[in-house]
C-alpha cells in the first residue's frame, strides 16, 4: 500500500482573517457596518460614558464580505479530522460513529426547542426521556440509581469522589487518602484531588492487573476508597475486581469505578455486580454521542443504594406517569452544573441505547472487543505487546524492537501520511513509548486490515528509511509541529 | 547515558549531591531524557519542608506530567528559580544548571538508602527491559 498521491489543487493554504486583505480595499466590502466611534469628529451624539473609555478610531474589524468570511471557516473546516472522515484508534477515547437517527431525534421540536426554564409540565416528554435514560443507564451498570447532571466524565468522577466524601463525613468517618493504581486515567488522582483527597498510587502486578494483597497492603482506616478502571487501560479485565471490592469494604472504603471503557462490557458484564459503589458514564464514548473537539461531554454518575442520599440535586421523579424535579434531599452534595446536564448529549445516548436494545448493546461490545483482538493478534508480530494475552475493547503496544533512532511519535505522525488519525501515545505511563489502540465496534474488516497494512508498513520503514517516520507528516496542510513552543509560548492572538 | 559517581540515585529517579549538611536535588539524565522536552517545572516555596519519597513539585513535558519526589527530608533553602523561564535546562544539564532544589537535611541517614551510580545504572538497565 502506498500513501495517498499528493494532493493539491483543492487543499487551501488558508491565511488568517486579518491577513486576506493586507491593504485595505478602497471600497469597504464589510458584511456589516460599524458605527463611527463616538469621540470622533463625525460623531454627533453626545454620550454618558466617560470619554476617556471612548475610542477616537473604528475598530481593525477586517474588511471581508460574507461570502469570504463563509469560506474562510468552510476552507479551514475541510483540514479537520474526525470520525466521519475516516479511522480514529484514539485509545481510551472511543471514538464510534455517531448514528444519523441521534441527530434525527435531537432535531425534533419538542427536544431543540425547549428551554431548562420552562415549567415541569410543560417538558414532560424531555423529563421522561432523562427517567428513562437514568433508568437504562442503571440497569446496563447495576447501580441503584442514577443522576444526569454532570458534564462530563471527569466531572462526574468529582461527583462521584464528593458523594464518597460526604458518605464518610456524614458518619462521622473523617478520612483522608484514596488509593488509585497506576493504570488510572490522568483525571482519577485530579478527581481525587479536587475532593480534597491525597492520592496514594497502587502498583499493579506484572500482569498489568491489580492484585487484592496489595489492595490490602494499602487499606486503613485513613482510606476512603480505591478509584480504578475497569477494563484498565492496559485494555485488560481487572480479573481480581470482586477481590479488590472486598479488601477495600473490609476497611469501610468505598470502591470508585471509572466508567470511561464501559464500552467492553455493556450488556455483558455490570460494574454493580462487581463491588463498585459508584460509577460515571462517559455518553460521549460509550453511547456513541459525537465528542471531537471537547465537547460537548455527558457524564452522568450511578451509585449504589447506601449512596443514593448524596446524588447532585434536582433528581427527575416520577409519579403516576408525571414527572417532576425533586430538590427535597438534605443530604445532597448540591447542584453541580448549569439546569439539569447537557441535554442534547442525553437525547443521543437515549436513541442509541432505545435502538440497539440490551442485545445491540451486548453485541457492539462484542464487536468492540472482537476488533481490537483483531488489531492486536495481526500486528503482534510488528510491533512489542507487553501484555500479549487476549486484551478487550483497547490494545496497547510499546516502543520495544524498534530502531533507536525512531520514537512512537514519529510513528503516530506517519500514519497521518496514509490517512489515519494516530492513535494515542505515551499513555498508560506504565508502557515504555506506549501506542494505544482501540478500534470501537463502528470499523469494518476492510478498514482495519487498511490500518494494519499501514501499520505494518511504517515498521518496515522504520528499520529501512526511519527519515521517512521522523520527517512525517508530509501529506497535511501543516508538518510538524513544535510542541514545546506551542506549550511554552502560544501565540493566542493575531499580531499585526 | 551519564550517572555521575560522585551523586546518590532515587528509585524514583532523581539525584542528591551532599553538599556538608545540604542536599542539592535534580532529575536524572534518564529522566529528562524518558520525559522528552520539558515546558514547565513546578519548584516549592523557598523555606517550606519535604518529606522523603513525597512530592515537592511537578514537571510537565511535551509527553507526561511527573510528581518530582524528594529523595532526602529537609528544609527547602533555595530553589531554582531560573527554570521558571528555562526548564529546558534540565533537558540541557540534568546535573548542572538543571538542579531543582536546594535542602537543608533532617536525617542525613537517609543518604545511605539511595542507590550508587552503579546501582542506579543497574536499576536503570532492569526497567527500560
Amino acid at each position: 500500500m502506498n500513501p495517498p498521491g499528493k494532493r493539491t489543487g483543492l487543499i487551501w493554504d488558508e491565511p488568517l482573517l486579518f491577513e486576506l486583505h493586507p491593504d485595505q480595499a478602497p471600497e469597504p466590502t464589510l458584511g456589516a457596518r460599524v458605527p463611527s466611534p463616538a469621540r470622533s469628529a463625525q460623531s454627533a451624539q453626545p454620550s454618558t460614558i466617560p470619554s476617556a473609555l471612548l475610542r477616537e478610531t473604528p475598530p481593525r474589524i477586517p474588511d471581508l464580505s460574507e461570502p469570504e468570511v463563509l469560506r474562510h471557516y468552510s476552507r479551514l473546516s475541510s483540514w479537520n479530522y474526525g470520525v466521519d472522515q475516516g479511522f480514529y484508534p484514539l485509545g481510551s477515547c472511543t471514538m464510534k460513529h455517531n448514528p444519523r437517527l441521534n441527530e434525527a431525534v435531537a432535531a425534533l421540536p419538542g427536544f431543540a426547542f425547549i428551554h431548562p426554564e420552562q415549567p415541569a409540565d410543560q417538558v414532560q416528554g424531555a423529563l421522561r426521556l432523562m427517567h428513562e435514560l437514568a433508568r437504562a443507564l442503571a440497569e446496563i451498570s447495576g447501580m441503584d440509581a442514577v443522576s444526569l447532571q454532570p458534564a462530563a466524565g471527569a466531572h462526574g468522577e468529582l461527583c462521584g469522589m464528593l458523594m464518597i466524601r460526604a458518605y464518610h463525613q456524614a458518619r462521622g468517618d473523617a478520612r483522608r487518602k484514596v488509593l488509585i493504581p497506576d493504570t488510572a486515567h490522568g483525571t482519577n488522582p485530579a478527581s481525587s484531588a479536587l475532593a480534597g483527597y491525597e492520592v496514594v498510587e497502587v502498583p499493579t502486578g506484572p500482569d498489568g492487573l491489580l492484585h487484592p494483597d496489595t489492595v490490602a497492603e494499602f487499606m486503613d482506616e485513613s482510606v476512603a476508597g480505591l478509584m480504578l478502571t475497569n477494563p484498565n487501560t492496559l485494555g485488560l479485565f481487572e480479573s481480581y475486581i470482586a477481590e479488590v471490592a472486598e479488601a477495600v469494604h473490609k476497611k469501610g472504603g468505598l470502591v470508585y469505578g471509572d466508567g470511561a471503557n464501559l464500552n467492553a462490557l455493556m450488556g455483558i458484564a455490570r460494574p454493580g455486580d462487581m463491588g463498585i459503589d459508584v460509577i460515571q458514564f462517559n455518553l460521549h464514548k460509550t453511547f456513541s454521542t459525537p465528542h471531537g473537539g471537547g465537547g460537548p461531554g455527558a457524564g452522568p454518575v450511578g451509585v449504589k443504594k447506601h449512596l443514593e442520599p448524596y446524588l447532585p440535586v434536582p433528581i427527575i421523579t416520577e409519579r403516576q406517569g408525571r414527572y417532576d424535579y425533586d430538590w427535597d434531599r438534605p443530604q445532597s452534595i448540591g447542584k453541580v452544573g448549569q439546569y439539569y446536564g447537557n441535554f442534547g448529549v442525553m437525547v443521543r445516548a437515549g436513541a442509541y441505547i432505545r435502538r440497539l436494545g440490551g442485545q445491540g448493546l451486548a453485541e457492539a461490545s462484542r464487536l468492540a472487543i472482537l476488533n481490537a483482538n483483531y488489531l492486536r493478534v495481526k500486528l503482534r508480530d510488528h510491533f512489542h505487546l507487553p501484555h500479549p494475552d487476549a486484551c478487550l475493547h483497547e490494545c496497547v503496544f510499546s516502543d520495544k524492537g524498534l530502531p533507536s533512532e525512531v520514537t512512537t511519535l514519529d510513528l503516530a505522525k506517519r500514519l497521518m501520511d496514509y490517512g489515519f488519525h494516530p492513535p494515542t501515545i505515551y499513555f498508560p505511563l506504565v508502557v515504555h513509548g506506549a501506542l494505544m489502540v482501540e478500534p470501537t465496534e463502528s470499523e469494518s474488516k476492510e478498514t482495519l486490515d487498511q490500518f494494519i497494512e499501514a501499520m505494518v508498513q511504517i515498521s518496515r520503514e522504520a528499520r529501512e528509511n526511519p527519515d521517512l517516520l521522523q520527517s512525517a507528516p508530509q501529506r497535511t496542510p501543516v508538518g510538524r509541529l513544535d510542541e514545546v513552543r506551542a506549550a511554552r509560548k502560544p501565540i493566542l492572538r493575531w499580531q499585526p | 547515558m551519564d550517572f555521575p559517581n560522585d551523586l546518590k540515585y532515587s528509585r524514583s529517579h532523581e539525584w542528591v549531591r551532599v553538599e556538608g549538611s545540604e542536599a542539592v536535588v535534580g532529575l536524572t539524565d534518564y529522566a529528562q531524557e524518558e520525559l522528552g522536552d520539558i515546558v514547565y517545572i513546578e519548584l516549592p516555596e523557598e523555606g517550606g519542608e519535604v518529606e522523603k519519597e513525597t512530592a515537592f513539585g511537578v514537571v510537565e513535558s511535551v509527553k507526561a506530567t511527573e510528581d518530582l519526589f524528594s529523595p532526602v527530608s529537609g528544609k527547602v533553602v533555595e530553589v531554582n528559580s531560573p527554570l521558571d523561564d528555562s526548564p529546558e535546562m534540565v533537558n540541557e544539564d540534568p546535573y548542572g544548571d538543571g538542579w531543582l532544589i536546594r535542602l537543608e537535611m533532617t536525617d542525613q541517614d537517609e543518604i545511605k538508602e539511595l542507590m550508587n551510580a552503579e546501582q542506579y545504572h543497574a536499576y536503570v538497565e532492569a526497567e527500560s527491559d
